[in-house]
């Protein structure tokens, strides 16, 4: 058996989050999330938390395991010795109830960055296709594998100083689209801002913390010399578009 | 969409101009004069043939724009070590002019030194 100390907030019975003890068998092959769905199915059914794939992809069961942002399906109980293992919501977020937390404004600013291939001029018809050669692909195939679990988010110090930062996974969500062949879109107003990459310090927690490998600090570093190389071009006579 | 006229793509292109330089030039130059050349391990070149070296103008700005460069990164990474220690990004308006300002200064006296 192992400890799992969870974190428990019960709007109007909890002023603030409280610890609980609960005693989880330790398998090999279990995750911070069988344990916990272990809890919810034979020790206590009133704690909430949220997942749904258990295999890395949905992106919905990232905690605080340990004071680290993890994604709870992959991070297996056998790699935290004889325990105990804390499960706090992930940081950085308001609390909705024990280990769901509110996540609207990460997801407000995914959808700020323009997140579809943007087209000018005439349009193909529907059924046209727009092919691409497998260097195209490669160009932004590391930040579609982003799978929104925020980790980047809950990790990130500037975004814990400063709540109008665009963050990581936006950033990377972007690159995604402007490193992408088909986009035609400018996202250079939504980005070369000072909540934008100008408010990222390179700090690169978000990188250590992402289970895909996005490498979001990258993705923020590559734009920022996309950015100060057009803010320098918009500076001469010339160069204005 | 918010104003976007910031100085921060000047003082990032410093910044990362500086990274690249002290990573490519700062080792090689503290290894020589500052390491082998003290110990002993290689001769010290004497005072007249540095100063041979430096005669050409274009050494003597590249020089200074290596040290200024350094200074600037330097200082930017100051700035925002120590604004993330001390969780206050309040103190920017303060430590921002300071930094780069030390920078800036560090730059002048470089550049006295050497013209
Ligand atoms: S960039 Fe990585 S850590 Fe951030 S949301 Fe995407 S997958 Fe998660
Ligand atoms: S449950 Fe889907 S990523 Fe963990």
């Amino acid at each position: 058996m192992i400890t799992l100390q969870v974190s428990r907030y019960r709007p109007g019975q909890d002023a603030e989050p409280v610890f609980q003890d609960y005693e989880v068998p330790l398998r090999s092959d279990w995750a911070v999330l069988d344990g916990l769905a272990h809890i919810k199915d034979h020790l206590d059914g009133t704690l909430s938390f949220r997942w749904s794939c258990r295999m890395g992809i949905c992106g919905s069961c990232g905690m605080t395991v340990n004071g680290e942002p993890r994604l709870t399906c992959g991070t297996f109980l056998t790699d935290y010795g004889e325990g105990p293992i804390r499960v706090e919501p992930l940081r950085g977020f308001p609390v909705i109830r024990d280990l769901v937390v509110d996540i609207d404004d990460v997801l407000a600013k995914l959808a700020h960055v323009k997140p579809w291939l943007i087209r000018e001029g005439e349009e193909l018809p529907l059924t046209a296709e727009y092919t691409q050669t497998p260097a195209q692909l490669e160009a932004y195939k590391q930040y579609s594998m982003c799978i929104n679990c925020m980790l980047c988010y809950s990790a990130c110090p500037v975004y814990a100083l400063e709540p109008d930062f665009l963050g990581p996974a936006a950033i990377a969500l972007a690159q995604r689209y402007n490193l992408d062949s088909r986009d035609q879109g400018d996202r250079f107003d939504l980005l070369a801002t000072d909540e934008g990459v100008w408010g990222c310090t390179f700090v690169g927690e978000c990188t250590s913390a992402c289970p895909k490998h996005v490498d979001p600090a990258e993705a923020i570093q590559r734009y920022k010399l996309t950015a100060a190389l057009t803010s320098v071009r918009n500076l001469l006579p010339w160069g204005r578009s | 969409m918010r104003a976007r006229r910031t100085p921060e793509p000047y003082l990032w292109l410093l910044f990362s101009g500086g990274g690249v330089v002290a990573a490519l030039l700062l080792p090689v130059l503290v290894l020589i004069f500052g390491v082998l050349a003290p110990l002993g391990v290689i001769e010290p070149p004497p005072a007249a043939r540095v100063r041979a070296l430096l005669d050409p103008l274009l050494v003597r700005l590249a020089l200074a724009a290596v040290v200024g460069l350094c200074l600037f990164h330097a200082a930017h990474r100051i700035r925002f070590t120590v604004e993330e220690m001390t969780r206050g990004g309040r103190l920017d308006v303060v430590l921002a002019p300071l930094c780069y300002g030390a920078a800036l200064t560090g730059t002048v006296i470089a550049v006295l030194v050497l013209f």
